[in-house]
């Protein structure tokens, strides 16, 4: 483990934030030239993307965070057995980060329900579409600002629709 | 034409026994629905229908009743009267064949000539009630369910008839009575020796123009749904159920009367004139019931690649080498 | 695509010229699609050109859900996951909360965990076994797998009262120990189940239509897989030996031995053979860890510092030494029950690689609760795996995946 952050810290000076070794041990990276990390990673043997997931950061009391989204990744490496995370926090005004669809396939839909949830836009991925959620849906639920429950004149306009149909008759 | 008191005397006779056979028949399938579904419980170690009336005896007739009771939907986008008329099409091919089989020596509705054949087109025209029906519900599922099945059939005829017709080649007759009388009077007493092979072809064919499992495609619950009978309800929905277990009974005196010697048993029965036939009938009814709950379902086209490679071929072997030997011997 | 539940796709009405593709709509409300997948299918005659599987519709909001709950109310929202075999899902909420709280499971507690995983394994390998069975057409099997179920079921609802929805695993052990007649019963059905595993396997292993129907079914490579993010048996049956349980053991799986059945081909019968086999080996699990209960015989099932059922926001810290008339006195400073900070956690669920990433901060409410369920990845590798196979083999592929519609949509 610490020839791989070695070896990252020579390579990728520019990318890398922050090296925590841990369990498992945590890399954070600049949007900016993540391709190129993931890429190294995946030659090093992390070949299984086990997770890929969303967080949302805002007004997070413990930690002062500067930006308000991170994207996290879970890679695994089944030859050496090893887990690593991967964080890349992401600005709000400024909400994209690179897909991973060309390394991985399962990436796709990973991707669609980070977009799906967090409104973050995925560069580079085929088919962005909202996957859980209708594609009508209005906002991004998971988001720390988006409400448990909707109040009435927010309500998805399909089920308004329905419900009217249902008093009507 | 005049009508004299004699033949106004084998009319009313006629009538009577052919309501007297549609009754039976009706009872038959009626019956056949239930002890499918004992038989098959049996198989799955569970009980199967026990609520109405002792051991659930009286199941069929409940069956019916509800069926009869529920409103008969008629989607919109339906074309309308081909769908209502095509599961009476289905029915009444299915059901008609009954008439022609030699049920006893003495018995047999309308003896004609070409008994055999007759009972081939109804069975094929039986086709065309699946295929109206999937084509006039508008629906995507009844409409490959109904592709299905026009495929199917048509493959399977070929077969069937083939294996009929080394059965004929060896009777010389396409009537069904000289059928059986020829082969009492073989040294084998029974077809099924020395056509064995088709009468395996025939067996798979008859499974396949039921519509029965391992061939139940145009109907595969699982992916299609129901296929073809998919927007059918109520009695409708019946008629089709009917047709299916019709088709069952008509296949089942088919074979009984081609290949296991007709009415005919080792030993005469003082009384009861159509036992070795419903004997060998149920018995045949039985294993269809067997094969349903063991195997499972064909693919369309490993269906297809089973009909046209080795049956069709095996068929015409068999029809070749029958050709060869009766001319040898 | 399929804007909402009531329009109709535009593409679908009107397809007026013959060489225009076929479309269907399977699901959500079809026999074969385990729930409330629904598939949009592009068809040229019965062979799939095209599957744009949708999903959502049992989306329930869990992970919004659990950002209002505390931990432990978390635990039944994941019986509601994975159904099929809730113990599992129960199982690695638990196991990424105690990473958190920095937790030490008692042994017992940790064979009891082993053996209601197993138990969760063989029920819910039984329900695949016999629903893909149906599937294909075989109907026999599927009653056959529903009575041994049956009789597991009922095991369950003795150790915790419920048959389905357990809830068993709590954050720290397991509610409570087992019985002696449990203990029995469990005995009684290792030792039958081993012949009913080969009762089904002469039910339709030598079965021709299954060879058929299942042999160079949805044939995935090793590497495909790995990219497709399967796991669990389907990635097993394309020969990657990855088992969570051997890779990153977890409770007693290190003490226990057992062996990761793998396949070769990668196709829809090497899956069958590898769960068949993972029946055999949870059978096996279960015996050593039975033995090994009467090792702990006695010993608690729950640490002592695992946190109440309703955990508290905060706790007052009492002063290190007790006042010997008035117990403990409170100092007024305040510590937070749950550490912040983050842990992930991941276990072999029946279905495959089930993973759980939990963002603390502070509260007794967890910030973040991701879950990694195999359904949802298994249903985006559907596409791929079923190009060009014809409208019954989508059947048993999706029979084959092994999804469940509540893990996935979560």
């Amino acid at each position: 483990m610490s020839d791989l952050f070695g070896e990252l810290r020579e390579k990728f000076r520019a990318q890398i934030l922050r090296l925590e070794a841990g369990d498992p041990p945590v890399i954070t990276l600049k949007r900016e030239g993540f391709l190129e990390v993931v890429k190294f990673l995946k030659e090093q043997g992390y070949n299984h993307l086990i997770d890929l997931c969303g967080v949302d950061y805002l007004n997070f009391k413990p930690e002062k965070k500067e930006e308000r989204f991170e994207v996290v990744y879970h890679l695994y490496s089944i030859e050496r057995r090893e887990l690593i995370r991967l964080k890349v926090p992401i600005p709000e005004s400024d909400c994209w980060q690179y897909s991973l669809t060309p390394f991985w396939k399962t990436a796709n839909w990973f991707e669609r329900e980070c977009y799906d949830m967090f409104g973050i836009k995925f560069k580079g991925h085929p088919d962005l579409r909202r996957i859980l959620m209708p594609d009508d849906w209005v906002g991004y639920p998971l988001r720390k600002d988006y409400p448990l429950e909707l109040d009435e004149e927010r309500e998805w306009k399909v089920y308004k629709e329905l419900k009217e149909r249902a008093r009507s008759s | 034409m005049e009508f004299s008191s004699q033949s106004l005397y084998a009319i009313i006779i006629t009538a009577v026994s052919a309501l007297v056979l549609l009754l039976v028949s009706l009872f038959h399938v009626a019956y056949l629905t239930y002890a499918e579904r004992k038989i098959i419980a049996r198989i799955q170690q569970r009980l199967g229908p026990n609520r109405v009336g002792p051991r659930g005896i009286l199941q069929p007739i409940a069956d019916v009743l509800k069926l009869i009771h529920k409103e008969d939907i008629i989607p919109s986008g339906v074309d309308r009267p081909v769908f209502a008329i095509a599961p009476l099409v289905s029915l009444v091919c299915a059901g008609t064949g009954l008439a022609l089989i030699p049920l006893w020596q003495n018995f047999v509705l309308s003896n004609f000539n070409v008994g055999l054949l007759f009972i081939l087109a109804l069975s094929s025209l039986s086709a065309y009630g699946v295929i109206l029906s999937g084509w006039a519900s508008n629906s995507r599922y009844a409409l490959l369910g109904g592709l299905r099945a026009s495929a199917q059939v048509i493959s399977y005829e070929i077969a069937m008839s083939l294996s009929l017709l080394s059965v004929v080649l060896m009777a010389g007759s396409f009537n069904l009575q000289d059928i059986v009388k020829a082969q009492l009077e073989s040294p084998y007493k029974v077809y099924l020796i020395p056509q064995i092979i088709a009468f395996f072809i025939f067996w798979v064919s008859a499974l396949a123009e039921t519509n029965r499992v391992p061939f139940d495609l145009p109907e595969a619950e699982t992916e299609l749904v129901a296929g073809y009978f998919v927007e059918y309800s109520g009695i409708r929905f019946a008629l089709f159920y009917l047709a299916e277990y019709f088709g069952m009974v008509v296949m089942s005196a088919l074979a009984v009367t081609c290949f296991l010697g007709g009415y005919a048993g080792p030993f005469e029965i003082p009384g009861i004139p159509f036992f070795w036939f419903l004997i060998k009938l149920y018995f045949l009814l039985f294993i269809y019931i067997w094969i349903r709950a063991t195997l499972p379902r064909y693919r369309y086209d490993q269906l297809m690649g089973l009909g046209w490679k080795i049956l069709i071929p095996l068929g015409l072997v068999n029809l070749f080498m029958t050709a060869l030997l009766k001319l040898l011997l | 695509m399929g804007l909402s539940l009531v329009e109709v796709n535009s593409k679908q009405r009107g397809a007026s010229s013959f060489d225009e593709p076929f479309y269907i709509n399977m699901g959500p409300q079809h026999p074969s699609t385990h729930g409330v997948l629904r598939l949009f299918l592009e068809l040229d005659g019965e062979t799939i050109i095209n599957c744009d599987p949708k999903i959502g519709y049992l989306h329930r909001g869990v992970e919004k859900l659990a950002e209002t709950l505390n931990y432990n109310q978390t635990i039944v929202l994941s019986d509601r996951l994975d159904y099929i075999a809730s113990c599992a899902n129960n199982t690695a909420f638990c196991l990424a909360f105690e990473k958190l709280f920095g937790l030490q499971v008692p042994r017992r507690a940790r064979i009891l965990r082993t053996i209601v995983n197993e138990m969760a394994r063989i029920s819910s390998h039984l329900l695949w076994l016999a629903t893909h069975a149906l599937d294909i057409g075989a109907m026999t099997v599927f009653l056959y797998c529903f009575r041994d179920r049956e009789w597991l079921l009922n095991i369950f609802e003795k150790i915790c009262g419920a048959r389905l929805t357990h809830s068993y695993v709590r954050v720290g052990g397991v509610r409570q120990d087992f019985t002696l007649e449990i203990i029995e019963d469990l005995y009684k059905f290792t030792e039958v189940f081993p012949e009913r595993v080969l009762e089904y396997e002469t039910l339709i292993d030598v079965n021709r239509i299954w060879l058929e129907r299942t042999k160079n079914i949805a044939v995935v490579s090793a590497e495909e897989a790995i990219s497709l993010g399967l796991t669990g048996p389907v990635l097993r049956g394309s020969g990657v030996p990855y088992d969570v349980r051997k890779f990153r053991p977890y409770d007693a799986y290190d003490e226990v031995e057992f062996e990761v059945p793998i396949g070769k081909n990668g196709d829809v019968y090497d899956r069958y053979r590898v769960r068949m086999e993972e029946l055999r080996q949870s059978n096996k699990i279960i015996r050593q860890c039975l033995e090994k209960l009467s090792e702990t015989e006695g010993e608690p099932v729950l640490p002592e510092n695992a946190p109440d059922l309703l955990i508290p926001e905060r706790v007052r810290e009492p002063e290190p030494k007790p006042h010997p008339k008035k117990g403990f006195i409170f100092t007024g400073k305040e510590v937070p029950v749950v550490p912040p900070g983050e842990a992930f956690a991941s276990i072999e669920s029946p279905k495959g690689e089930l993973a759980v990433y939990v963002v603390s901060d502070g509260t007794n409410k967890p910030w973040r609760l991701r879950i990694r369920t195999p359904s949802f990845v298994h249903i985006s590798a559907l596409p791929e795996l079923a190009k060009g196979h014809m409208i019954a083999d989508l059947i048993a592929i999706i029979g084959t995946l092994d999804v469940v519609l509540g893990d996935s949509d979560r």
